[in-house]
């Protein structure tokens, strides 16, 4: 018995297919996975499934009627509920209100939030979700706030729930969490379409795995029957090697040296406390963490893009605490940042413009305050080459590229000027594979010509592949060291959950 | 933020052409309902600025500070700020002008030169204020700049009355030694006031189009314009490209009012309201799509339809207001990008029909 049947689902958008003739069968009771690389296809087939899409062709039915699903609106009276990876909460508002905000009961005109909060914990005990109806959204947890999401579905009576990536943003131990309630879930008569590129994750979670690939269904079979080397080649399409080949580090004189620094976030508010940090020519450090806990106060401080309010940055010896960025930059950092459209280009700049973003004011480029563009575009056309960077030519706007040839265009203009110190935060965050395994050896590269490296990412196997050593910073804090060979992913996820690990290898 | 990134990327031209055309629209449909020939009025103000020698030269004087405040709003538009107060630093040139015109004693030549150059640069002073308070303290220049406006609306209307007349309404005329106007030019248009404004204009296009295109400065501005945080990680100073901007923002509507001052007026009255040259050249700016070239065609759009609004009151009867009119509803189509829209709109009524 299936509860969604889309059929033949073609969505174009100007003259990019993104979903190309799908089929998606969905049984009652499963937990189905949607896996495909990003930009695959599945965000839009599911949208489409969510009312906020339509499709060009192809039937949905739904508990086997048919039926069209015109806005989001719809797709809640049908029973279906999406979890999305970017939680919609108002953070000063309680777990009850924000569940029944744009649903409220009324008595007699008054807000009756009594019945809804019993409401709330009636289903959060029945699925086992442990959440309170009063707490504030602001005070409690991403994976909690997360279930204050899945709250909100069940509320509306969704039988059919949609999870968006959901542990993009959670640890080791919340995934764990997420995993049992979602079996829980699906004990309890409820359907799961689990949306990922994981595939540790759904060979855990799952019961079937449809694939999809550039805008098409490539297959969809039960997870008992396949395993995580068949589906990743699958998903890419080619054969892929998971592990990253390197030969053990050479660690020689500090390069970057950070001591008690104290950096203060947007608010005000402390988010770099006191921490301690060195980081060796010739070795890969890698900072594991939990979204949210300094890590990009940290960078922008080392970078000069953010006021140090104690503490020392150290750079090849050289105090640069508080020193302007183009300093900082020019005395050997590159900076692949964490936010590539907001920070890394200038999105309606050419890539030849991007391409000298930095050093756009020295010679070649620069005869006084002359711009030279010949230069900037000549130098554009080797680094394109050099870094197999997809474009139409160097004039070409970077906005035009995909995500993954705009961060190999960073990684070029970054690796290039040979820095010391190539600190590079989630460099691989919504790549593909191939663009992965390229930027993960360019990274390796920098360290075998004896340069530092400073990694963060959020995604552990990562850091866990590509770090010499592992920081873990929590609170503002680099609370230990770890060795990436001998650590396990359980140990590190409680390290970055606050608690105690091996102490310094360093 | 969204608009300056929206005006300074998209293809100006076309939307141009069809902002003006359907502006034109919007001026024949008001026309007709007010019972007015709009074929008569329309035939009048494009024949009469380019009939006679006399026109012809009056229209580009009419023309000339139009490109110089267009100019000035585009550079900082490029630099990602809406500076509103072209008005006001345009006044303040202009006032500057008069007062050098007026209490220096020097020889020709030589006195229009400082007279032009200290209008400039007092436009720059200007626009320098708003552009420290939004690179130190994040105030937004719309708002200082407004402010100024008014500033130096008093300041001019209180300096002329107390100390640049005895008390009269209006000074007197600057003397021949710091005229613009020049007589071999004045000589091809019989007895039209232009001036040497309209060449100082074009130079001024050109070094915007240098200083943008050809300059690491102004590779800095443009980038500060489209994405501050960018340029503020690749080691720009936003702060110095914001003054800086401002800076020759102001001295370009500065050397507006001090040509229009040496060159057209050559007398400055007790202001009643805005002129609305440091306004309009928000709107030719916007219509020119804030490059150089852009700005030059709409200032020299707007310009015709000023002149020619004006001889059409006489010819066919019709108020100048209309002209007015036709200018907002033209700003409008730009603004609401009416080309984007019906191009998307005929992309989609295809592809319906491609499938069904």
């Amino acid at each position: 018995m299936f509860v969604v049947e889309m059929e033949g689902i073609t969505k174009r958008f100007g003259s990019f297919v993104a979903n190309d003739g799908i089929d998606l069968r969905v049984k009652r009771g499963e937990i189905h996975a949607l896996l495909g690389e990003n930009g695959a296809g599945k965000s839009t087939l599911m949208n489409i499934l969510f009312g906020l899409y339509q499709p060009e062709e192809g039937t949905i039915k739904i508990n086997g009627k048919k039926v069209t699903i015109s806005d989001p609106n719809v797709a809640v009276r049908l029973g279906i509920g999406m979890v999305h990876q970017h939680f919609m909460l108002v953070e000063p508002f309680t777990v009850t209100e924000n569940i029944i905000l744009g649903k409220e009961r009324s008595r007699m005109g008054f807000l009756d939030l009594k019945r809804a909060e019993e409401e709330v914990r009636r289903l959060s005990e029945q699925y086992g979700l442990q959440v309170d109806p009063r707490a504030k959204i602001r005070d409690i947890s991403v994976g909690m706030q997360q279930r204050v999401e899945i709250l909100k579905t069940l509320y509306r009576g969704a039988d059919i729930l949609i999870f968006d990536e959901p542990t993009a943003v959670l640890t080791p131990q919340e995934i764990d969490e997420l995993i049992d309630i979602m079996k829980r879930l699906v004990q309890e008569g409820k359907t799961i379409i689990f949306i990922t590129h994981k595939l540790k994750e759904i060979m855990r979670a799952c019961d079937t795995v449809t694939v999809i690939r550039r805008g098409k269904m490539i297959d969809s079979l039960p997870v008992s029957d396949t395993d995580e080397n068949r589906l990743a080649s699958l998903m890419v399409g080619r054969d892929v090697s998971f592990s990253v080949e390197k030969a053990p580090s050479q660690a020689k004189d500090p390069v970057l040296e950070v001591e008690g620094l104290v950096v203060k976030d947007n608010r005000g508010i402390e988010a770099v406390k006191g921490l301690d940090l060195t980081v060796r020519a010739g070795e890969i450090v890698g900072i594991a963490g939990v979204d949210g806990n300094g890590q990009s106060e940290l960078i922008e401080a080392i970078t000069g893009l953010r006021r140090v309010n104690a503490g020392v940055v150290r750079l090849n010896g050289t105090d640069v605490t508080n020193k302007k960025t183009r300093e900082i930059l020019h005395r050997g950092v590159g900076h692949i940042p964490e936010d590539r459209q907001k920070r890394g280009l200038v999105l309606d700049f050419s890539i030849g413009e991007n391409l000298a973003l930095i050093t756009y004011n020295r010679s070649p480029f620069a005869r006084g305050i002359r711009l030279r563009y010949p230069e900037v575009f000549a130098h554009a056309k080797r680094l394109i080459e050099q870094f197999d960077v997809r474009t139409p030519d160097e004039r070409t706007a970077a906005r035009a590229l995909s995500g993954g040839n705009q961060q190999k265009a960073i990684i070029a203009r970054e690796v290039e000027r040979d820095p010391d110190l190539l600190i590079a935060a989630q460099p691989t965050r919504g790549l593909d594979v191939g663009a992965i395994e390229f930027i993960h050896r360019r990274l390796i590269e920098q360290r075998d010509k004896g340069k530092a490296v400073l990694l963060f990412s959020l995604d552990l196997d990562e850091v866990m592949k590509l770090s010499d050593r592992i920081a873990i910073i929590f609170r503002g804090k680099i609370v230990g060291y770890v060795d990436p060979k001998t650590v396990t992913e359980e140990e590190l996820g409680l390290m970055m959950a606050g608690g105690k690990g091996e102490e310094a290898t360093s | 933020m969204n608009l300056f990134v929206r005006a300074n990327r998209q293809s100006p031209l076309l939307l141009a052409i069809v902002s003006v055309l359907l502006g034109m629209v919007v001026g024949a449909i008001l026309m007709l309902v007010a019972g007015y020939d709009p074929v008569r009025a329309y035939s009048a103000l494009f024949r009469t600025p380019f009939t006679q020698p006399f026109d012809i030269g009056e229209t580009i004087r009419t023309i000339s500070p139009l490109i110089m405040t267009g100019l000035a709003v585009a550079i900082a538009f490029r630099t990602g700020l809406f500076n509103i107060g072209a008005e006001g630093q345009y006044i303040i040139g202009q006032l500057v002008a008069i007062i050098v015109a007026l209490k220096f004693s020097l020889p020709p030549v030589l006195h229009a030169l400082v007279a032009l150059i200290l209008g400039g640069l007092a436009g720059a002073l200007w626009a320098l204020l708003p552009g420290i308070l939004k690179a130190t303290r994040g105030v937004h220049e719309v708002i200082s700049t407004i402010m100024m406006n008014f500033l130096a609306f008093y300041l001019s209307n209180y300096l002329v009355r107390s100390w640049l007349s005895s008390g009269a309404d209006s000074t007197p005329m600057i003397p021949e030694s710091a005229s613009i106007r020049w007589d071999p030019l004045q000589s091809i248009f019989v007895n039209s006031r232009i001036h040497l404004g309209i060449i100082l204009a074009l130079l001024l296009a050109l070094f915007m189009y240098w200083l943008l295109w050809r300059t690491t400065i102004g590779f800095e501005f443009r980038a500060v314009g489209l994405n501050p945080s960018a340029s503020e990680y690749a080691g720009m100073s936003v702060k110095r490209s914001i003054i800086m901007s401002m800076l020759i923002s102001g001295s370009f509507a500065g050397l507006a009012g001090a040509t229009e001052m040496l060159g057209t007026d050559e007398y400055l009255t007790i202001l009643t309201f805005f002129n609305g040259l440091g306004f309009d050249g928000i709107a030719v700016a916007l219509l020119g799509g804030n490059t150089p070239l852009g700005v030059i065609l709409a200032a020299v759009l707007f310009g015709v339809l000023t002149y020619g609004g004006g001889t059409m009151q006489f010819e066919a009867n019709v108020p100048f207001e209309v002209i007015r009119v036709v200018f907002a509803a033209i700003i409008l189509f730009v603004a609401a990008n009416v080309t984007g829209w019906i191009v998307e709109r005929f992309r989609r009524g295809r592809k319906v029909k491609e499938n069904a």
